[in-house]
């Protein structure tokens, strides 16, 4: 059913608010995805003795978390106050419950890296030695519990977009959580694929092809599938954006599959694969800011609803009559 | 909780928590008598002392007498105007402009055929309200009236509800940083007052009272307007079993809600999280199993 192209609105103006949140929570959506697939990287690492892979995952975990913190906290209007995120936990706001994934997540991944720091620095002395002892061995369940947090770490940001008012975001919820996870791994495996030697890149390899393949399908159903509201991620900047970014993950891909015996190629995806999964982010993001700017996007799609439900309006809108027809009744 | 807890018909103060509850509180604003004084806009302001600037906008905005242009964190009542053609069907009301002839006598005397619109909007402090769905720190909150309140000295002004609202009522201050809107007055209710902007309107236009009682009432001035002609009457947010469960401040408005700036079919978002988790879910176990393939395959 094709909605009506034709709707009223009160002079143009928009009739949500703009989101208040700026490119620190795009930037965000990135640095999540990142620490989550660098988490999963390195897990998988640890477990097949590939400690270079699992030593650059959860370095770069370590790292996006803290940037990840900070946007955040930056982001928000009174930043001193942002322990009162941890004041209740509830399961109706995507970001309640992304706090405390962060929190858990956050020390899992500390525990992970700092195992890293025991190893290296391997001290001597009658406290140190037992204490980097203790601290390396729990360096693998504290990656493993990092990995387990890391699907939620990376979808759950999908459903807090979703779960909003703002049109195009709300309408793409089916597929959000699936770029948003294909981007994540796309972003671990191109750590992988600059970090690791011949020996340890096959791994990295094949994430990028299932998470690359899993983002640019389902972002493709976004810009496709939901009809006027698929308008803000093709035109505009967020259309180029996002175009971009479905051009640089399959060049990563590419790259990836196509030069496995060169190191430099290799790299150069994965740069490539990173560069994608942030202007993605940012594209999915302006969006769906965009689609809060024009009140078509609210009021055509609803209005096609209420006509669906045959509930438009029974009685006669001045519109309808003409200056000279006669009276009429609904 | 109940079945209902997110979305469908729902008594929302007892679902909150608070045992014993007085009845649901509202408004009903009869757009048909509004007058467009702006004393409701005045008196919220007096009252809750809010700055005078709204995103810098003292200008005027040139949509006809409306120069605050929509709700926002300093302004939580906004009365719209709109200059339409009127509904030909009518009989011609005399409007009393000065001619030496009667009105529609000569062909240079044509009346016009003008109406306006004029409404105050407000919080609709909804049944099943997103902003307070998704309020990460518990700072919004459902007060034992049913209305919805920010409190001020837990919000940290993460902004997730301004884009939760599905009317595009609550914004953050700026320079404040915390997000603020209609509070219904929650301290004069609690002094057995009546809101400010209900205190105010000279016409009776912004009603306050139990719901029920301002339902019905409702229901029977939308019969009399029809019975009187006013055929495009209807009320918005009256119905508790749409998008939001019905609204605590409903409206009788005289054109579509989209001329007045509201959407036509408000659906609070949390109606889909289930299927949004679920979903969540399933790219989260795609994730897990896409990292276990890729490891335990082959030696390399």
């Amino acid at each position: 059913m094709v909605p009506p192209a034709d709707f009223r609105s009160y002079y143009g103006r928009p009739i949500l608010k703009r989101p208040v949140w700026t490119h620190e929570i795009a930037a965000y959506l990135f640095t999540g995805g990142l620490a989550a697939g660098s988490s999963l990287l390195a897990a998988g690492g640890d477990l097949t003795g590939r400690p270079g892979l699992r030593r650059a995952g959860r370095a770069t975990a370590m790292a996006a978390l803290l940037a990840s913190t900070g946007l955040l906290v930056k982001d928000l209007g009174r930043p001193e106050r942002f322990l009162n995120m941890l004041r209740v936990a509830k399961p109706t706001s995507p970001m309640s419950v992304g706090s405390w994934v962060l929190v858990a997540y956050g020390g899992a991944a500390t525990g992970a890296v700092a195992a890293e720091v025991a190893r290296a620095v391997d001290p001597r002395g009658p406290v140190l030695r037992p204490l980097a002892r203790v601290v390396t061995v729990a360096g693998r369940p504290a990656g493993l519990a990092a990995a387990a947090l890391s699907p939620a770490l990376a979808t759950y940001t999908a459903v807090l977009l979703a779960d909003t008012a703002v049109p195009s975001w709300h309408e793409a919820y089916p597929q959000l959580p699936f770029v948003f996870a294909g981007s994540a791994l796309a972003s671990g495996a191109g750590v992988g694929l600059i970090v690791a030697g011949d020996r340890e890149v096959g791994p990295a390899e094949r994430l990028a092809v299932v998470g690359a393949g899993m983002e640019l399908l389902a972002a493709r159903s976004v810009r496709h599938n939901l009809g006027i509201l698929s308008e803000p991620y093709t035109t505009g900047r967020p259309g180029r954006l996002l175009h971009a970014g479905e051009v640089l993950t399959s060049l990563g891909v590419a790259g990836a599959l196509l030069g496995r015996r060169s190191r430099v190629v290799r790299g150069l995806s994965g740069l490539s694969l990173l560069t994608a999964a942030a202007v993605t982010r940012f594209g999915i993001f302006e969006g769906g800011v965009a689609s809060t700017e024009d009140p078509r996007y609210v009021v055509v799609p609803q209005r096609g609803r209420l006509e669906g439900r045959g509930q438009t309006t029974s009685t006669v809108t001045p519109s309808d009559r003409g200056a000279k027809s006669s009276p009429t009744t609904g | 909780m109940s079945r209902n807890s997110l979305f469908g018909p729902l008594d929302p103060a007892p679902d909150a928590g608070h045992a014993d509850p007085p009845p649901r509180n509202g408004f009903f604003t009869d757009t048909s008598v509004c007058i467009g004084c702006k004393a409701c806009e005045v008196a919220c302001k007096e009252w809750n002392l809010l700055p005078a600037d709204d995103a810098g906008s003292m200008d005027l905005l040139g949509l006809s007498y409306d120069n605050t242009g929509a709700l926002g964190a300093s302004s939580w009542r906004h009365v719209a105007f709109i200059e339409q053609p009127a509904p030909a069907a009518r009989e011609p009301e005399f409007l009393g402009m000065p001619t030496s002839t009667l009105p529609g006598a000569s062909p240079e005397h044509q009346r016009t055929e003008l109406r306006w619109l004029m409404s105050s909007d407000v919080c609709k402090h909804c049944t099943h309200a997103a902003c307070l769905d998704v309020c990460p720190t518990g700072s919004l909150f459902r007060t034992e009236f049913g209305t919805v309140v920010v409190q001020e000295d837990i919000c940290n002004g993460c902004g997730y509800c301004v884009s939760a609202c599905p009317y595009g009522v609550i914004d953050r201050r700026e320079g404040d940083g915390r997000a603020w809107k209609c509070t219904l007055c929650y301290d004069r209710l609690k002094g057995d007052l009546q809101p400010a902007c209900a205190t105010a309107c000279p016409t009776q236009s912004i009603q306050f009272g139990d719901l029920d009682e301002l339902r019905e009432r409702a229901a029977r001035r939308v019969e009399d307007l029809h019975g009187a002609g006013v055929a495009e009457a209807r009320l918005y947010g009256h119905d508790e079993d749409d998008g939001v469960g019905g609204d605590g401040a409903f409206f009788l408005l005289l054109d579509e809600p989209e001329v007045y700036g509201l959407p036509p079919d408000p659906v609070v978002t949390t109606r889909d999280l289930p299927a949004m988790w679920r979903r969540a879910a399933l790219a989260g176990a795609a994730m897990a199993a896409a990292t276990v393939a890729a490891f335990v395959r082959g030696r390399r």
